[in-house]
């Protein structure tokens, strides 16, 4: 589209690293929050990370004890947000997914991540394997706010930041793709923020 | 939690602004006619996108502040001082000017009189923008499902939309009105002062209700203090719908 906004210059050359964000998004230096309702308070003592296979059989759990003893990685990376803020050299701690698949035998294709207030996201499969996705604990060297997920997160940063669920609290792998919250509300099923799938039909 | 599915490609349009009007000193509506416009919930909001010169582009997601009305609605926009696309819109941009936009975005923080109530809207500042699209669409079916509304604004002349939630609340008697000003309140300030505290929201939203619908907008802040003393209030954390804005806030 040739359309110019009469008199709109934009300021991305006071950007730093504007080469870095993808297409459509600007810079942040706070941390903005984006949650359908209010904050989960789940006590650590009842919280627990499940996964659960296609049959419906779960497959492995955690106590938080046990996932906290489980090898964790501190991923740096660039995070996306649809509502169009980017975030550079974010810094996490959390387990791997593969780390959280390891010992589970499976065929399926995607997964639906389930949170505490029942949130869901979908995802394929392949996008929370060999080292592109955690569920993350610590952010910036202390543990996650529960404002921004705490205890626990999923990061999957190559995807807009919907599809890491706040307050996750389990993995569910499924032979068909299923949409989770806001992928049933008109956002995108996929979610690139390179090619800026924000809504469907992108 | 039920889910409606935003039907078809959400594709950019092109509106004009057909008129302005300054709310409050940092708000300004502006009233738009998008041709094709497929209609929306109160509520949702709606993507803008700027086009530079050199093809550089910027965009930012506004609430709509109007119920459904063919291819008109109001956006209400904040002048952030140091914001790249508010003080465009807010500022250089004039009657007869056009704007690409797109939506609408969001189907889970929206009310209409169809779905009743009670209902509970609670903003702090410019996050009372979707807040008026329910209050606005309710008026004007003249439902009489109760409604409250609470807000609060740093001055008297930061309270957005003050003389239509005046009217509203002499018009409508199950439309009731409660503000508060957190910085500056005139002698004669009938309304609450200080933020909004679980003591004004014990007051406002009374004994827990599972049948009531309440909305939060606004900073994050202020949804999180918000939506945390309702929920210790006793308030049932589905009934319960946020928005939040600002890019602000300590990671």
């Amino acid at each position: 589209m040739s359309f110019i906004s009469r008199g709109f210059r934009g300021r991305r050359s006071r950007q730093p690293g504007a080469g870095l964000i993808p297409p459509g998004q600007h810079l942040v230096d706070g941390f903005p929050v984006l949650s359908a309702g209010p904050t989960p308070e789940t006590a650590l003592e009842d919280w627990d990370f499940t996964v659960v296979d296609e049959t419906g059989a779960t497959a492995a759990r955690w106590t938080w004890e046990e996932f906290r003893a489980l090898p964790s990685e501190t991923p740096t990376v660039d995070i996306h947000c649809v509502t169009s803020w980017s975030k550079l050299d974010t810094s996490w701690e959390g387990v791997s997914v593969d780390t959280l698949l390891e010992d589970v035998e499976t065929s399926a294709e995607y997964v639906l991540a389930f949170s505490d207030g029942d949130y869901t996201t979908n995802l394929p499969l392949e996008d929370v394997i060999d080292g592109r996705a955690w569920v993350a604990w610590g952010y910036d060297g202390d543990d996650l706010e529960p404002e921004h997920g705490g205890p626990a997160r999923l990061l999957v940063p190559h995807l807009y930041f919907w599809k890491s669920a706040k307050w996750v609290r389990g993995l569910r792998l499924l032979d068909e793709d299923e949409p989770g919250f806001w992928e049933g509300l008109g956002y995108h099923n996929y979610g690139d923020p390179w090619r800026q799938q924000r809504y469907q039909g992108d | 939690m039920a889910s409606t599915a935003v039907p078809g490609r959400l594709t950019w349009r092109l509106a004009e602004v057909v008129a302005t009007a300054d709310e409050t000193p940092a708000v300004r509506t502006l009233r738009l006619q998008v041709p094709g416009w497929p209609g929306h919930r109160p509520g949702q909001h709606l993507d803008v996108r700027l086009t530079a010169p050199d093809g550089y582009r910027a965009q930012r997601s506004y609430s709509i502040a109007t119920p459904a009305d063919r291819e008109r609605l109001d956006i209400a926009v904040e002048r952030l001082d140091d914001g790249e696309v508010s003080p465009y819109l807010n500022g250089e941009l004039r009657v007869g000017d056009q704007i690409e936009l797109r939506g609408p975005i969001g189907g889970y923080f929206v009310w209409d009189p169809s779905h009743g109530g009670p209902v509970l809207l609670i903003g702090g500042g410019s996050g009372v923008v979707p807040l008026m699209a329910m209050a606005r669409a309710r008026a004007r079916v003249a439902s009489t499902v109760p409604m409250r509304w609470l807000s609060s604004s740093r001055t008297l002349a930061d309270v957005v939309y003050r003389a239509e939630l005046e009217q509203l609340a002499a018009a409508h008697d199950s439309f009731e009105l409660f503000q508060t000003l957190t910085r500056d309140a005139p002698e004669d300030w009938a309304g609450h002062r200080g933020r909004i505290d679980e003591r004004l929201l014990a007051e406002v939203a009374g004994p827990a209700d599972a049948a009531r619908q309440t909305f939060v907008c606004g900073p994050t802040s202020f949804v999180e203090g918000v939506a945390t003393n309702l929920v210790g209030l006793g308030h049932p954390p589905t009934t319960i719908k946020t928005e939040r804005f600002g890019a602000t806030g300590a990671p």
